[in-house]
């Protein structure tokens, strides 16, 4: 368990921006981090690298508690803060450097050209941070969480405010990095999800509405099923009609039926064979991300 | 702590704080010790540097709270400041960087002003004829209370966000300690106590160093007076969380 969070609670004031979240993520795997804005994401994060104190519960990296190991803790996570924020006066190259001093890091020369190679700077490398756009900034702010080797990586939005070129990049490096460290990263763009995360963590108004694996998050929501049939040629969808399903169409020959039928495929089967349809695929349709997150995050307003 | 004071060294050389400080505070004192008709010492006649000491903490009380007044406020402005706590730094390594590298500058401030006391040696009659006793005791001090005010200026620094409220602030903190203390302590009501009062103020710590009698009730006082002035600011700043 490379990250361990148990019944972590933040109070500010009256409010509970947090409410006793509990989940862990592990060496190797990509942890997408959701939730709706002001849903406790990015508290949870600042509570998980020590900036703020948890008002109850306790959070482990490696087997260290955060909260009483404080520079153990800090030198095992790589963290990139919601808004990256920067010494603007300083230069790509003296700002890395310093965060290597910090780190006590020795050849940290070779180290920070090391970072400028890799997350894509060389050409903004003696430039002023004030100099740079946001997206160039988002890089530093990730060479800067990458510069120690960490074994844990948190990352509060990494690519926000990027060109969906930089995001690609991004994530790639992300990925890469994602296959022998422990990755948690907040966003809003649920593609990004679906390309990158292994597991799901999704909150609401402080406490844990998701926590699972991707695919089985996709799969096991909702009590409809939906199954995507594809014909060869175009058929007469009326024969469906008149069994009492309801067909959408969802491509070219392709139509997607939901019900909460149990034995909706078996059904669907014995029409295409007594009208003699045909068929060339049946699938179980997924749930979107998006969807599912609507769904979870929105239910318990109403 | 080294990686903190270097940056901060280095953010006062970039912006042009370090030398708009130390230009102001040698061409001020400069102007009093020698070409100002009220206080210089050539009319004076006497070889002393008594300007120096006396106006210094007058200057100091304007420039270091300009010195101080970014080191806390400007972070947590910015956002840097989680930044810097989520580096392997304990807060008190951070705040004694932010220190230092303030002290430093007072430090560098003060040292050109040692040609002074050169110039006046040469002047003398006869030839060094200076109370140098009296002279260093006076560095000791000046340079003891710009520690004073420098963690006077961290701590205001670390009690707000903005940087005008800082400096005014840790101005007024300033003034308070230097004289402030001493003038409530001269109130006629406080009869046989208005010296114990007056001891928590640094003129009396400094003015008895300046006579270059180096007490080590004083120098207790100044660097306790730094200590706790620290701790406070670690108080604001972990409590921040």
């Amino acid at each position: 368990m490379s990250v361990s969070i148990q019944q972590l609670t933040k109070v500010f004031g009256e409010q509970k921006a947090v409410d006793g979240i509990s989940f862990e993520a592990n060496e190797g795997m990509i942890t997408g981090f959701l939730g709706p804005n002001g849903a406790g994401k990015s508290t949870t994060m600042k509570m998980a690298t020590g900036f703020i104190r948890p008002t109850a519960g306790r959070v482990t990296v490696c087997g260290i508690d955060v909260e009483e190991h404080p520079i153990q803790a800090k030198r095992l996570i790589g963290y990139l803060p919601e808004h990256n924020p920067l010494y603007l006066d300083m230069y790509v190259r003296e700002f890395l450097q310093f965060i290597a001093s910090a780190y006590g890091l020795s050849k940290s020369k070779r180290r920070v050209e090391e970072m400028i190679a890799l997350v894509g700077l060389e050409r903004e490398r003696s430039k002023k941070l004030s100099e740079l756009s946001k997206g160039y900034r988002q890089r530093v702010g990730l060479a800067k969480s990458l510069i120690h080797d960490p074994k844990v990586l948190i990352l509060d939005e990494p690519t926000s405010g990027l060109d969906p070129n930089q995001i690609l990049e991004i994530r790639q490096v992300i990925k890469n990095i994602g296959e022998n460290k422990t990755v948690i990263l907040s966003t809003h763009i649920m593609q990004e999800v679906e390309a990158i995360c292994d597991q799901v963590v999704i909150i609401d108004k402080g406490s844990l509405v998701a926590n699972d694996d991707l695919n089985k998050l996709k799969e096991g929501l909702g009590n409809t099923t939906g199954i995507i049939m594809e014909f060869e040629k175009p058929i007469d969808s009326s024969v469906f009609n008149e069994a009492g399903f309801e067909l959408k169409s969802a491509g070219r020959n392709a139509y997607l039926i939901e019900s909460d039928r149990s034995d909706l495929r078996a059904e669907l089967l014995r029409i295409t064979s007594e009208h003699d349809l045909p068929l060339s695929s049946l699938t179980k349709a997924q749930n979107s991300l998006e969807e599912i997150f609507h769904r979870l995050t929105q239910s318990k307003k109403s | 702590m080294i990686s903190i004071f270097l940056k901060e060294i280095n953010e006062f050389l970039n912006s042009l704080i370090a030398y708009v400080v130390i230009g102001v505070f040698l061409v001020g004192i400069g102007l009093l010790m020698w070409v100002f008709p009220d206080t210089n010492i050539l009319d004076y006649g006497y070889a002393s540097l008594e300007p120096l000491f006396s106006f210094g903490p007058y200057v100091f009380m304007f420039l270091i709270p300009a010195i101080t007044m970014k080191s806390f406020a400007e972070e947590k402005r910015t956002g840097t400041i989680e930044l810097l706590q989520t580096l392997p730094f304990r807060d008190s390594q951070i705040i004694m960087g932010k220190f230092l590298a303030g002290f430093f500058l007072v430090l560098f401030s003060v040292l050109p002003t040692l040609i002074y006391y050169y110039s006046l040696s040469s002047l003398g009659n006869p030839l060094g004829n200076l109370d140098t006793p009296g002279i260093t005791g006076s560095y000791i001090g000046l340079v003891l209370l710009g520690g004073v005010f420098t963690a006077i200026g961290i701590l205001s620094s670390a009690l707000t966000g903005n940087q005008i409220v800082s400096f005014i602030l840790s101005a007024f903190l300033c003034f308070f300690f230097y004289t402030g203390i001493d003038s409530i302590a001269s109130i006629n009501v406080w009869a046989d106590w208005s010296y114990y009062i007056s001891e928590f103020g640094i003129m009396a710590h400094y003015s008895s160093i300046s006579r270059g009698l180096l007490d080590i009730k004083d120098a207790v006082y100044f660097i306790g007076l730094i200590v706790i002035m620290l701790l406070l600011t670690q108080l604001i700043i972990g409590s921040r969380k």
